[in-house]
């Protein structure tokens, strides 16, 4: 008997994926939300406890919402291939989908529509609380546009390796927190070099370097790892 | 005779304890053989091995394409039974009915209801439809007689010959009979 399966269009088997991750978040609103629920509470904690008044707070205001939305994304990966892990159709996904890593970077993308665009959206309500200057607002925002995609796309990485672990949380942090450093670095660095009046061009353009290497290398490495993931 | 499997010389060790040892099979179109075997014997780790899922292992396999129900029946609970076989057949590119092959495993009005509201027999026939979703050579199937019942048994038996009649070959894990004339059987640990 002939394989009757057709040849997959490399954008059907996106959608297809795409598809799947929308129905499910629909269905577990709170999984998405809470993450976004921790940055604000987090953010709101910074407000209320870092002293020396507003003058203080506006200077670490942009540090602050970069770490955690970090710390936040990190919240978000933990259950990127968690579920799919437990009932069987990620192995599912890496015995059918060719190439697999489409619908892997379907999930990266919809894991990064939820958490870093999400959190970019959000992001100007978190200057308000910490009183950043209005006018390094777009300098946050550009920088969290561009330097959040490669949060998920590294996670992603330390989520595909330590699904298959029963207590993978703090490991996850170990892994994938010294990735992050770069990110955190430009980010933080392009809204400083801005607030004294220097050009962030460099900042941005590391920021889109790193996410154009994350965006090559990261869909190949999560596919490896999940391959390790599932045997065991 | 077309071999949709050919083993030969499999061995293999899971956790320092050898599994199986110098196994070889063949399997042609319109074959059905079950492998028996008591608990860890190794009957879940060879259908992993066919079906690419596992592959610490020493000699050679050489398959068409597969598709593989194992103890995890591949369904997100979330989802409806649609939803889920939409997902299948997006991955498989292919254009079979859903509807035509909820209703060939006796869950025809069920489209719409999420799979966490369903028995677990009811879950077992939902996994068992997506095999029948674009016509793969071999199935593997691990243990698909778990949790249906009598009905559930015999749909079993019969999606098994259609399919062997079709000339499919079938590799299937299981305690108990699977009722399909004419199937061989590998016993493992032996």
């Amino acid at each position: 008997m002939a394989d009757s399966a057709q040849p997959r269009s490399v954008v059907g088997l996106f959608g297809t994926q795409l598809r799947r991750e929308i129905q499910t978040t629909a269905r577990s609103m709170e999984e998405a939300v809470n993450p976004l629920i921790f940055l604000f509470l987090a953010i709101t904690l910074f407000a209320l406890s870092v002293g020396g008044g507003v003058e203080d707070l506006r200077a670490r205001a942009s540090g602050i919402i970069w770490v955690l939305v970090l710390l936040a994304n990190m919240l978000s990966l933990e259950s990127l291939f968690r579920r799919d892990y437990d009932d069987g159709t990620l192995e599912q996904m890496l015995l059918l989908a060719q190439p697999v890593f489409v619908p892997i970077l379907a999930k990266i993308v919809a894991q990064w529509c939820l958490s870093g665009l999400a959190m970019t959206l959000l992001a100007p309500l978190a200057a308000l609380i910490l009183y950043l200057p209005t006018n390094e607002l777009p300098v946050l925002l550009l920088s969290l546009l561009l330097g959040t995609p490669a949060l998920s796309l590294f996670g992603a990485v330390g989520a595909a390796l330590t699904v298959g672990l029963r207590r993978g949380g703090v490991l996850l942090g170990l892994l994938i927190l010294p990735l992050y450093v770069p990110v955190l670095i430009f980010g933080v660095g392009a809204v400083s070099e801005h607030m004294a009046g220097v050009s962030i061009n460099a900042q941005i353009y590391w920021l889109l370097a790193i996410t154009m290497l994350a965006l090559t290398v990261a869909p190949f490495a999560v596919q490896a790892a999940l391959r390790i993931s599932v045997e065991q | 005779m077309v071999a949709v499997v050919e083993v030969s010389e499999l061995t293999c060790q899971r956790d320092g304890r050898e599994l199986f040892g110098a196994l070889g099979f063949e399997l042609n179109a319109g074959e059905c053989l079950e492998v028996r075997g008591a608990n860890g014997s190794g009957k879940s780790t060879l259908l992993r091995c066919v079906a690419g899922l596992f592959t610490d292992y020493a000699g050679t396999i050489e398959t068409a394409s597969s598709l593989y129900l194992g103890h995890r029946l591949g369904l997100n609970l979330l989802l409806t039974a649609e939803q889920n076989l939409m997902w299948y057949r997006g991955l498989r590119g292919s254009a079979d009915s859903i509807s035509e092959v909820l209703s060939r495993v006796g869950m025809g009005g069920y489209a719409r209801v999420s799979c966490q509201n369903m028995s677990a027999g009811q879950q077992r026939r939902i996994g068992l439809a997506r095999v029948l979703i674009g016509q793969c050579p071999l199935w593997l199937l691990d243990e698909p007689l778990t949790a249906l019942d009598a009905t559930g048994q015999e749909l079993v038996a019969s999606l098994i010959q259609e399919h062997l009649q079709g000339s499919g070959a079938v590799l299937c894990a299981t305690h108990q009979d699977l009722q399909v004339p004419g199937a061989r059987t590998l016993q493992l640990g032996v």
